[in-house]
């Protein structure tokens, strides 16, 4: 018998093939679709905010690492996917100046403070998103419409929903992003495509994007059933705002979301009722933001609540 | 009356004892009041001000107060001077005392002032005491000043309401809400803690 065979390790046995930067490519994949709707419908502006921020991040990335003395580590793309994404929530007219400081605390704060990839709590776009809008609230609810170069500003279809009771809504326009709004959440078109890829190469877990977006549909169907007047249906509520940029893209987000099944129901699940009491009864027109953030805050707790348990136990 | 080692119990008020950064104590009023400069710079005083003088009054009856009812006897004390200090920002300040509110009575509860008394006036001398409070209140007041000097800044484009930052400064909006306190009290925590592990590594070597 061959000694060299016999080898004891501790567990785990199987690896998978998966790894950081694969991940992160296959996510830019995913957004690629949503990055020419931006470019499309917001021009240049979003061309330029797009490059700003992910040249950004990279580079604030590499600078802190090089000053906290750890590894440098921008070959692993998640800086590029925090600058994609964070550039995507970001509305079309935000000065450049605005887009640094917002990618500095993306990285800094929110990634690098806590221990870098891996170990961050909230979500780096998200966290650098609701510092702005807590920073500059004027800048971050300037709305541009699609399709126009000039800076005519118009309010969001949740906007015009919640504080008009306009509850004429164009759906068509509402599905392929013809309507002013955040850089890359506009287009529910592409956003799915982006989505299905990451279902189909398996790089996100199906039961977040679905207990949320379920959740949404469920609530706003109920309360369109109950006041039809005031509230609208549970398609528009999928559709408008940032909802299915954050339940595809930054939800399932692996390090802030947690790691077992039921978490991941209850993560989703949560996440959608959160938005929709903020849609509904506050005085904000979008909650996917703060939703996502108090989930990701919920994170550690559900892990540990729904840890399976032990065989044998 | 004798005061030893009186230099030593002025400095550590002031770095390596700071009531902010390395004890971490009052943290109530730095996060609240520090808004603008000026405001914790209010705070800081009166904050010093009765830490002084419960301290010379709390070390000189240190020996009569029996130790069963002595905390009660602290806060007694603290109160009456917090009375003082609220009621003369109320007579000669009277727009920064509507500022600072509640803040002002609730020294009474600032955690830096009764565990000041327990931890070193009930055991020292009143030379010893007064200085301890006097580097204390120092210590405490810089680093309300720093902190509102940095909100203010940021927020407002002003320190102690002179104009640094020019007209095209757009304001912070987050520097004058809580978030803003949180944020940058923790980075000055970190930043001290930081120098100060510097400092004793170097000095170690």
């Amino acid at each position: 018998m061959k000694e060299e065979n016999l080898y004891i390790s501790p567990g785990p046995h199987i690896f998978s093939k998966e790894s950081t930067p694969g991940l992160m490519k296959d996510v830019i994949i995913a957004l690629v679709p949503a990055i020419f709707a931006s470019i499309y419908f917001f021009k240049v502006k979003a061309f330029i905010l797009l490059l700003v921020s992910i040249v950004s991040c990279v580079v604030f990335e590499a600078a802190i690492q090089f000053l906290m003395k750890r590894k440098i580590a921008i070959s692993d793309c998640s800086a590029i996917v925090t600058g994609i994404l964070f550039a995507m929530v970001m509305p079309p007219s935000l000065p450049i100046w605005v887009c640094i400081l917002g990618c500095f605390v993306a990285i800094g704060l929110a990634k690098q403070l806590f221990g870098g990839l891996g170990f961050n709590i909230f979500n780096p776009a998200l966290l650098a998103r609701a510092f702005l809008a807590a920073a500059f609230p004027t800048f971050m609810t300037r709305w541009n419409h699609p399709l126009s170069l000039d800076a005519v500003t118009g309010a969001t279809p949740l906007g015009l929903v919640k504080f008009s009771h306009n509850l004429d809504i164009n759906y068509r326009d509402l599905f392929i992003g013809n309507v002013s709004g955040s850089l890359g959440e506009t287009s529910a078109l592409a956003l799915v495509i982006g989505g299905l890829y990451l279902l189909i190469k398996k790089a996100i877990d199906w039961r977040i994007p679905l207990g949320y977006i379920g959740t949404v549909f469920i609530i706003s169907f109920l309360t369109n059933l109950i006041s039809p007047d005031i509230y609208a249906g549970g398609l528009f509520h999928i559709l408008a705002g940032g909802l299915l940029i954050g339940a595809i893209f930054m939800a399932t987000d692996p390090v802030t979301s947690p790691v077992t099944k039921t978490g991941r129901w209850v993560f989703g699940i949560g996440c959608g009722a959160v938005t929709m009491v903020i849609r509904l009864w506050s005085g904000l027109p979008e909650g996917v933001m703060y939703a996502i953030l108090l989930m990701n805050a919920l994170m550690p707790l559900l892990n540990r609540m729904t840890r399976p348990r032990r065989y044998g136990t | 009356m004798h005061c030893k080692n009186c230099g030593k119990e002025f400095c550590k008020g002031l770095w390596r004892e700071n009531p902010i950064f390395f004890q971490v104590l009052g943290m109530c009023p730095t996060l609240a009041v520090t808004t603008k400069a000026l405001f914790g710079f209010s705070m800081g005083m009166a904050t010093t001000f009765v830490l002084i003088s419960s301290s010379l009054v709390i070390s000189c009856i240190r020996k009569l107060v029996p130790p069963q009812v002595r905390i009660a006897t602290f806060t007694v004390i603290i109160a009456t001077f917090v009375t003082c200090a609220d009621y003369f920002l109320k007579a000669n300040f009277y727009t920064i005392s509507k500022e600072l509110g509640p803040y002002v009575p609730l020294i009474v509860v600032n955690c830096i002032i009764l565990g000041r008394q327990e931890a070193f006036v009930s055991k020292h001398s009143v030379a010893e005491s007064f200085v301890d409070a006097v580097g204390m209140g120092i210590g405490f007041s810089a680093v309300l000043v720093l902190l509102g000097s940095i909100r203010e800044l940021l927020g407002f484009g002003t320190i102690f309401y002179y104009k640094i930052l020019g007209e095209g400064f757009e304001n912070w909006v987050i520097m004058a809400l809580p978030a803003g306190a949180f944020i940058t009290l923790g980075f000055l925590v970190g930043l001290f803690n930081w120098l100060n592990s510097k400092l004793t590594s170097a000095h170690k070597i």
